[in-house]
């Protein structure tokens, strides 16, 4: 049974708890929303990010209060090119969103959620270390998986998968 | 090679601290994990993990394979429960493409991925007692174990990477004597982990190394990122097999075991009793496991019997479309997570719509596990480290991938 198409229509669906939230906190902070194979898609302005999270973690509708996963996808040669992905859990209500942030290739930072969950602390250093991307207020970003001297970001697109030779 | 190079780097402290380097090649590390330690005489002033040895570039691996090609890439990531990664991989993609999974190959899913679990705790098991000094039990959990490895070798042809399901269902039939055999193996199971539980959960050795070690409060566990029965040592009540259920785990009943204490026991108490609910929970799948078809009904995407490959030739010219360009997946994202035995394992798979995934990421349980490491030990002994990094199960080749 094929999907319906995905609702990207902010009217139909701001009763979401989570989008309801953002934009009851500021209507400019949701720049778009997908609402895809029943998972939810929110794009958040990159300069807000980590109020949005405060917010969505704090307030006892929404209780998003577990980051599963940081993570980010390249768009080369698309501008904006980067677009970091937080995926959030929330534990008393068992649902999930994704919110998303969209970045230029100039440079490539958003606020860092360590202040939130310190958790997040090696996912940032690993899409900071695979892609490239800095965490502003990062406690210690520096590479994780890569070695300290290794030149380049191996998951963008323009890195070849065999490596530079 | 280039981790020789000294990374990254705790500064001394005052004149009484010093630096103490363990691992990367250090028994009680479970592959290849390297920890600094600043010490003040014996007790932990900090920690600090170093990962990376074992990291492979699977991620980026992945965006050069076809979809159904990537399903061996992923047993490779945790070596302990092949199947789980096999079956939140699949899982992803089948919810890409809008599949519908047979009622037969759901169920397989889940016996398999409940032997899994008891084959990844037992090892987990062994290890743990062995590094806290308990020597027998690892010898009684490896008996268990390559019983489970046979049942594997049996159904897949192999013991440990076993590539056994398919975006559609499941490789194989499973071959004549499997359930009998596995039946066998569940009915003496729960008698097994009488056994084990007799050697060490009223041990005063065992208890004196693990009660009150390692402490890790809820809040300090959920902020960390922690997830399975790392998290529910602390006391938080999530399963997702339970909460959020995926291939028909909704159908089976079974206990998500919790503890409040925090510690290094509550957390190998966890296990044990989950050790008992997955013994159920497989019991229950073979007991009830539906008749039917084992892969779904889609021509384009699973490959066809190999009878009718021989004698229909538009099988014969799905197979050969198949293994040379794949199969297109219509464009769009998903997460996928499901509960494997060290937590919550995690695929976000992105697809622009052609035969090879944009982007697949894993979210491994044991990375967000380990960040748990420093506030367990800091103020503890060093004995206890070895304590506290057994339980919390780590696979190194699922935190590098």
């Amino acid at each position: 049974m094929p999907w319906p198409a995905a609702v990207t229509d902010l009217e139909r669906v701001k009763t979401h708890p989570a989008v309801a939230r953002l934009l009851e906190w500021n209507q400019a902070s949701v720049t778009a929303v997908k609402y895809d194979r029943e998972e939810m898609t929110i794009s958040v302005d990159s300069g807000c990010i980590r109020e949005a999270c405060a917010l969505l973690r704090d307030d006892p509708g929404c209780a998003f209060n577990f980051l599963s996963d940081v993570t980010c996808v390249d768009w080369y040669p698309a501008e904006p090119r980067f677009e970091v992905i937080y995926h959030l859990l929330s534990i008393p209500r068992k649902e999930r969103v994704r919110l998303k942030v969209h970045l230029d290739s100039a440079s490539p930072s958003v606020d860092s959620l360590t202040s939130l969950w310190p958790g997040a602390n090696y996912f940032e250093r690993e899409v900071f270390d695979l892609f490239g991307i800095r965490f502003a207020g990062h406690p210690y970003l520096r590479r994780l998986l890569m070695p300290e001297d290794w030149e380049g970001h191996p998951l963008r697109k323009d890195y070849p998968v065999e490596g530079y030779r | 090679m280039a981790h020789l190079s000294p990374t990254p780097v705790l500064e001394p402290g005052q004149d009484r601290t010093m630096i103490l380097n363990m691992g990367p090649q250090h028994p009680s590390t479970h592959g290849v994990l390297r920890v600094l330690l600043e010490i003040d005489g014996e007790t932990i002033v900090r920690i600090m993990p170093d990962i990376g040895f074992l990291h492979t570039g699977i991620e980026k691996t992945c965006e050069a394979k076809f979809y159904q090609q990537v399903v061996p890439l992923t047993d490779r990531i945790d070596y302990l429960c092949p199947m789980t990664n096999n079956l939140c991989y699949v899982l992803a993609v089948e919810k890409l493409l809008g599949l519908e999974i047979p009622p037969k190959a759901q169920w397989m899913r889940v016996l398999m991925n409940e032997l899994t679990r008891i084959n990844s705790h037992l090892v987990w098991l062994g290890t743990h007692a062995l590094d806290i000094g308990a020597m027998t039990v690892f010898l009684y959990c490896f008996r268990e174990r390559e019983e489970i490895l046979k049942l594997f070798e049996m159904i897949s042809g192999q013991r440990m990477m076993t590539s056994y399901f398919r975006v559609g269902g499941i490789a194989l039939e499973p071959p004549l004597g499997f359930f009998e055999r596995a039946r066998n193996f569940v009915a003496s199971f729960p008698q097994k982990v009488d056994e084990y539980e007799n050697l060490l959960t009223g041990n005063p050795i065992f208890m004196m190394r693990t009660k009150g070690v390692a402490r890790l409060s809820a809040e300090d566990a959920i902020a960390l990122g922690a997830s399975g029965p790392t998290l529910r040592g602390s006391g938080v009540d999530i399963d997702l097999r339970r909460d959020m259920p995926y291939s028909s785990y909704e159908k089976f009943k079974f206990k998500v075991p919790v503890a409040q204490e925090g510690d290094v026991f509550a957390r190998y108490m966890c296990r044990v009793r989950e050790l008992r609910e997955s013994n159920e929970i497989a019991r229950q799948a073979l007991a009830g496991m539906p008749e039917g078809p084992i892969k779904a009904d889609a021509p384009g995407i699973v490959l066809p019997d190999r009878e009718k490959m021989k004698t229909q030739m538009e099988a014969l010219i799905y197979h050969f479309k198949i293994i040379t360009e794949g199969f297109a997946v219509p464009a769009g994202e998903v997460y996928q997570a499901v509960e494997s035995p060290r937590g919550e394992m995690g695929y976000y798979i992105v697809s622009d719509g052609t035969a090879k995934p944009y982007r697949v990421h894993m979210r491994a349980a044991c990375l967000a596990n380990l960040q748990t490491l420093p506030t367990m030990c800091e103020g503890g002994l060093i004995a206890d480290v070895v304590a506290a990094i057994g339980s919390i199960d780590i696979v190194l080749g699922e935190i590098d991938r």
